[in-house]
């Protein structure tokens, strides 16, 4: 008994391992489209997890903010901008002695002024002779920052950038390419099981075979094909429909064998019944097929859908690259590749991109993972 | 193109087809109440109606270009003039393929093995925790993310920063923290394919350890009890009995990611861009067909080399279908 109590937490030790090695890199992706943009390019997203020390720089207020009191003249305000929960340690007036003086210790400038600092920002800087310069001194403080989250990414991401437009065009692209397929494809799997017709078997091996081919097989003719029909006809050779179509064809032969396998392990007998009754293969379809199909529409649906949505290549081949046109994925490929360091668009536009999927994957992930199990093989 | 628009396109591109299903064989459907039989004829005409639109999709959209891509191989730049096997005598001079073919394989050996070997390991550890299933989610989740979005996630463990900065990537902080050097690890030649790689097995453990999953379950329970109470130790059963049961589950996942990653494309393109030597079959492709305007000729080349990596496995499909036709 003992024996099999270790090696069961030496194998929750090596799983515990294995996920979080696997959950890492996108929980930092996670955090970090919730850090403020500014600290994004200048810390590891880590360090927002845990109350950090940081060191900043502020300047105080100049002599517009002046008051008289009781002889001396103060300038009172915070150092920071905005509550942001840090917490101030120390403090100093020189770049050379940045942690010179506590908090609430007062400090004492050549010019005999005297300035306190809490530990909340709030400063007094105290004089006997009026102040006359329009900046105020520098403070150098040494504060503790707690883990602070944001959504103004998100915000500023999905109004501005083109993340939006590109999530619709996505959309646009994704949606149509996953039920034509579908559509066409249980007609012709249909077909494919309960018709008897010349050249049946060949069809079916051509489909087997067609499942491998890589798509770039297809990439130059089906180009040189939409370039000339745009050419004879005046329209622009990269269009949805286009695209639509393209995606149709490299997911045809996966989409029609896996619902020929479904619908070939349907009782036979219902068919048999039906045609008996007089129904045509269409009433057949649509009254016993359609009906008995829905999980493995479902299995399928999810598939294709996930590889429309997260495909580049089709995209990037059969669209322009333009505002109207252009896709999530080729737009995060383009931020990558600039040098900007869009810290913030990038990731947050990244996480954008994969909440359809997430969603898919957490609400449905049975039928997506029916569906692989039922043996995806896509060229 | 605003909201509305974008979906109104959407909504008539699905209509046509649903439309076009249901009127014809609606009108069919009238016909041969009418004449209350069916003739031979109209039967014909049904099979016609259910597979036209997948078999012209099909051969537009596959049969033909595989003709026309082999064609367009002995062809020049832009197809028209027949040059025999020059596109074939470049692509064997030139260092760029050479170099892809090279990191093609080492893509072909690595990620498929390591996929494979993670998942079954995972499926195998996963199955006998009670937390198994929240695991397996979590590893299996990178499947539903786009390629491109796991090379942003994997920005952030790659990120070079000069030494002396601050490193915002988890690798560098990490080994800077024990003292060494940052390294700008996408740009090292050789090393960056396994730091790409290192991606793509992210990813495919996932599908791998699903399908074992569901595999697993097909193992007789009382083999595994009777293994046990002879006292054998996980280990021996993983190896002895697990893996031998699995052995075609593995092939079949093998097989699947192979195809996968022969093909593979965006995370490359997404990260490097085929630079510091990280290139691909598939890249190199992309980018004759726009390269200098294009090259049809050199494209078609690089898709045929593809091509015939996945040939055994055609042919293997092929095989099998014929063998379960027999029975």
């Amino acid at each position: 008994m003992k024996k099999i109590n270790i090696s069961s937490f030496f194998s929750q030790l090596l799983l515990m391992f294995f996920v979080i090695l696997w959950i890492i890199p996108t929980f930092g992706l996670f955090i970090s489209s919730l850090r403020d943009k500014d600290l994004l390019a200048i810390s590891g997203w880590w360090t927002s997890l845990t109350t950090t020390k940081v060191n900043e720089i502020h300047r105080m207020a100049g002599m517009e903010e002046q008051i008289n009191e009781d002889g001396f003249f103060l300038i009172k305000g915070n150092l920071f901008e905005y509550n942001t929960g840090k917490k101030i340690q120390s403090f100093g007036i020189t770049s050379k002695n940045i942690n010179e003086f506590a908090v609430n210790e007062i400090a004492t400038f050549k010019d005999n002024s005297q300035v306190t600092v809490n530990e909340n920002g709030v400063y007094i800087w105290k004089s006997q002779q009026e102040f006359s310069k329009k900046k105020g001194k520098r403070l150098f403080i040494t504060a503790l920052s707690p883990p602070s989250f944001t959504f103004d990414n998100y915000k500023e991401v999905l109004f501005k950038e083109g993340i939006g437009q590109a999530f619709l065009n996505t959309t646009a692209v994704a949606l149509p390419s996953t039920l034509i397929p579908l559509i066409i494809c249980s007609f012709f799997a249909y077909a494919l099981t309960w018709m008897k017709f010349y050249g049946r078997d060949t069809l079916l091996a051509v489909i087997i075979a067609s499942l491998v081919v890589p798509l770039q097989m297809s990439l130059i003719p089906i180009l040189t094909i939409y370039n000339d029909f745009g050419a004879l006809f005046g329209v622009a050779a990269k269009s949805y429909p286009g695209v639509w179509m393209a995606h149709t064809g490299f997911g045809l032969a996966s989409t029609t064998f896996l619902l020929r396998n479904f619908i070939k392990s349907l009782p036979n007998e219902m068919m048999e019944a039906a045609k008996v009754d007089g129904a045509s293969h269409y009433d057949i379809f649509i009254r016993i097929i359609l009906p008995l199909s829905v999980p493995a529409f479902a299995s399928i649906f999810i598939l294709q859908f996930l590889w429309c949505w997260n495909d580049l290549l089709v995209g990037l081949v059969f669209l322009d690259q333009v505002p109207s046109e252009i896709i999530l994925t080729a737009k995060l490929k383009e931020l990558l590749g600039s040098r900007g360091e869009n810290w913030e668009i990038l990731t947050t536009g990244a996480f954008v991109s994969m909440t359809v999927p997430l969603f898919i994957f957490f609400a449905l992930q049975r039928y997506f993972i029916r569906g692989l199990v039922a043996g995806s093989v896509k060229g | 193109m605003s909201v509305f628009n974008l979906f109104f396109i959407v909504f008539l591109g699905i209509l046509v087809f649903i439309l076009y299903f249901h009127i014809s064989n609606s009108v069919l459907d009238y016909l041969e109440k009418k004449n209350n039989r069916r003739y031979n004829f109209e039967n014909s005409i049904r099979v016609i109606i259910f597979i036209a639109p997948a078999f012209i999709v099909l051969f537009i959209f596959i049969l033909y270009p595989v003709f026309e891509t082999v064609r367009l191989s002995f062809y020049d730049k832009f197809g028209r003039e027949f040059v025999g096997l020059y596109n074939y005598k470049w692509a064997i001079n030139d260092p760029e393929f050479q170099r892809s073919i090279l990191n093609n394989l080492g893509w072909l050996l690595i990620v498929p093995t390591l996929s494979t070997f993670f998942g079954l390991v995972i499926a195998n550890l996963a199955d006998k925790v009670w937390w198994g299933s929240i695991a397996k989610s979590i590893i299996f989740m990178p499947m539903a993310i786009s390629f491109v979005g796991a090379g942003v996630i994997w920005k952030f463990i790659y990120e070079y920063r000069g030494p002396g900065d601050t490193q915002i990537g988890l690798l560098n902080a990490i080994i800077v923290s024990f003292g060494y050097e940052p390294q700008a690890w996408l740009t090292i030649p050789i090393w960056n394919n396994i730091f790409l790689m290192a991606i793509m097995i992210w990813i495919q453990t996932g599908l791998a350890l699903v399908i074992f999953s569901a595999a697993l379950r097909g193992i007789p329970k009382e083999t595994l009890e009777a293994a046990r109470i002879d006292g054998a130790s996980e280990l021996k059963i993983f190896f002895s009995i697990i893996i031998p049961y699995l052995e075609q589950t593995i092939l079949v996942i093998w097989t699947l990611i192979t195809i996968i990653v022969l093909r593979i494309f965006d995370i490359i393109f997404a990260m490097t861009n085929g630079e510091w030597q990280t290139g691909v079959l598939a890249n190199l492709m992309y980018d004759w067909m726009f390269r200098g305007g294009g090259d049809s000729g050199r494209g078609s080349v690089l898709a045929i080399v593809i091509m015939i990596g996945v040939i055994p496995i055609l042919a293997w499909n092929l095989y099998k279908h014929r063998q379960e036709q027999k029975i």
